[in-house]
């Protein structure tokens, strides 16, 4: 009597998961005078995979910088599985989440950036294992297991004792993505992250990125200038442009029927890639 | 004129003496590597009195000459204070705070140098604080100061005869109390010109040698 059996907790996170995983609400920061969002609203749902598309300098960075904790928002709210990630509850009142907080739930996001920031003094394998050892507590021989799995799943398997400085930009690229999965998320960010990629080495990232997003469960917000990718890999566009999500939708409806000018205009610059056509 | 035989009479006097330099060196320069890490920490910490104060208290030390800070610490601090520390205590507090002022600034050289993602890849790895430092940032700080931490080690090392004037009886004041003795200065002093060279030559070999296989990395 009481309490409740396991399956029908069970049942209860089941029936959540229509609930957004993320839930950006009215989100606004500023550099200075410079607005860089501009009360953005966002919803994600689990599983969900969002493209981020729009023009340099139109806030696609920060909008995932907010979320990985690296920016602090201006105002407006950012909730990551239900609960608020910049704010916390002392006595009842809502105040700026303290380092304890934002440590509990970063956990629950990883990211991938446009220049790798892989450790250079550590091994592949220990840039990998390193974080599993540090922050999840893992013993040495569990985290390179896990270390060792993700390597192979990136294609690096045979590159374990090699050093940063002594891989292409697209392994290295491929290294930072294991390092990210490794922790495990709830959600992915991957910003730009064929950006600094000579152009025949995209291909072999965006196959990684492709793969895992095919296995389904993993929630991913992705800022490409990779159209085709985005059409692909995304269940919804986002074009943001100053600061504001200006248009969204499915793949189909945002790249062959933008409704708004400025993703037209936009869109217009891709115009020579073969997306119209499919 | 150089007198052979006296020469090799005091040597082994001095000699002896060079482990007291020595010592005062390494533990100085050990001191020297705590406190200048500290103050290089202290220094970026984000409120705002204890960074400034840390900012003051580097420029205050580097400013005043050392031989004042040593008698300071060995002969007005026991007067004021009560606290009384050995010639050879004195010494290496001496030598490693005001080192350590020198230090912080190297080590806030190598701490700036470390690109911006290499935090935010640490954040975003949810890495402690701690963690940050002592796994990502100072491992790669460090190695590229080395060099000028080692030239600091050895001038260091060539102002240890300052200690003889709080009575550490160190190569120097050997070498002064055998010419007391013995009215010959000239020996002495010379042997211990000698034996800074051939321990400092060396070691700003290995510096530079340190430094080109750095830049060649
Ligand atoms: N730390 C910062 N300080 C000042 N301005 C910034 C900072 N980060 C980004 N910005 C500015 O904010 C705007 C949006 O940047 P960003 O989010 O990186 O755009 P995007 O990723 O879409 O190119 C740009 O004008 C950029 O210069
Ligand atoms: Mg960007």
């Amino acid at each position: 009597m009481g309490m409740p059996s396991k399956v029908e907790i069970e049942t209860e996170t089941d029936s959540m998961t229509d609930e957004p995983i993320v839930r950006y609400r009215k989100v606004a920061k500023n550099f200075g005078e410079l607005q860089v969002l501009k009360k953005v609203d966002l919803d994600i749902a689990p599983g969900e995979k969002i493209a981020v598309i729009g023009p340099s300098g139109s806030g696609k960075t920060t909008l995932a910088r907010l979320l990985m904790t690296l920016e602090r928002p201006s105002s407006g709210t950012i909730e990551i599985d239900g609960e608020l990630l910049w704010h916390e509850k002392v006595n009842g009142k809502l105040v700026p989440a303290g380092e304890k907080h934002l440590q509990h739930h970063r956990g629950k996001i990883g990211m991938v950036f446009q220049q790798f920031n892989l450790f250079p003094h550590m091994t592949v394998l220990r840039n990998v294992a390193e974080a599993p050892i540090q922050v999840l507590g893992l013993s040495q021989k569990e985290a390179q297991k896990r270390a060792k799995q993700m390597l192979a799943k990136v294609g690096l398997a045979d590159k374990l004792d090699a050093f940063p400085s002594q891989l292409s930009g697209g392994q290295q690229q491929r290294v930072a993505i294991a390092r990210a999965l490794v922790m495990r998320p709830k959600v992915m960010l991957f910003d730009e992250v064929t950006s600094a990629l000579d152009p025949e080495l995209v291909g072999e990232v965006l196959t990684v990125i492709k793969e895992i997003a095919a296995e389904g469960e993993m929630t991913m917000l992705l800022v490409t200038h990779e159209m085709d990718f985005a059409r692909e890999v995304a269940d919804r566009i986002i074009f943001i442009d100053d600061g504001k999500i200006v248009e969204q939708g499915t793949p189909k409806a945002l790249f062959k029927h933008p409704r708004n000018p400025r993703t037209r205009s936009f869109l217009s610059r891709f115009r020579n890639n073969n997306w119209k056509d499919s | 004129m150089w007198d052979w035989e006296f020469a090799f009479y005091v040597m082994p006097d001095i000699l002896k003496a060079i482990r007291v330099t020595i010592a005062a060196t390494l533990a100085g320069f050990a001191l020297a590597l705590a406190v200048g890490l500290a103050l290089a920490l202290l220094r970026r910490s984000a409120f705002k009195p204890l960074s400034l104060a840390t900012i003051g208290f580097i420029e205050f030390v580097r400013s005043t000459p050392l031989l004042i800070q040593l008698f300071f610490i060995f002969y007005a601090l026991p007067l004021s204070t009560g606290i009384s520390f050995s010639a050879f205590q004195a010494g290496t507090i001496g030598l490693g705070f005001h080192y350590g002022t020198y230090l912080s600034e190297v080590y806030r050289s190598g701490i700036d140098a470390i690109p911006r993602g290499q935090w935010e890849a640490a954040t975003a790895l949810n890495f402690s604080r701690l963690r940050t430092w002592t796994k990502i940032i100072l491992p790669q700080a460090i190695p590229p100061t080395v060099p000028v931490m080692g030239n600091y080690l050895i001038a260091m090392f060539k102002e240890t005869p300052l200690l003889s004037a709080i009575t550490l009886v160190e190569m120097l004041q050997t070498a002064k109390i055998i010419g007391s003795d013995c009215y010959r200065y000239l020996e002495p002093f010379t042997l211990v010109g000698i034996f800074f060279l051939l321990l400092s030559y060396p070691a700003s070999v290995l510096v530079k040698r340190l430094e080109f296989q750095l830049k060649q990395q």
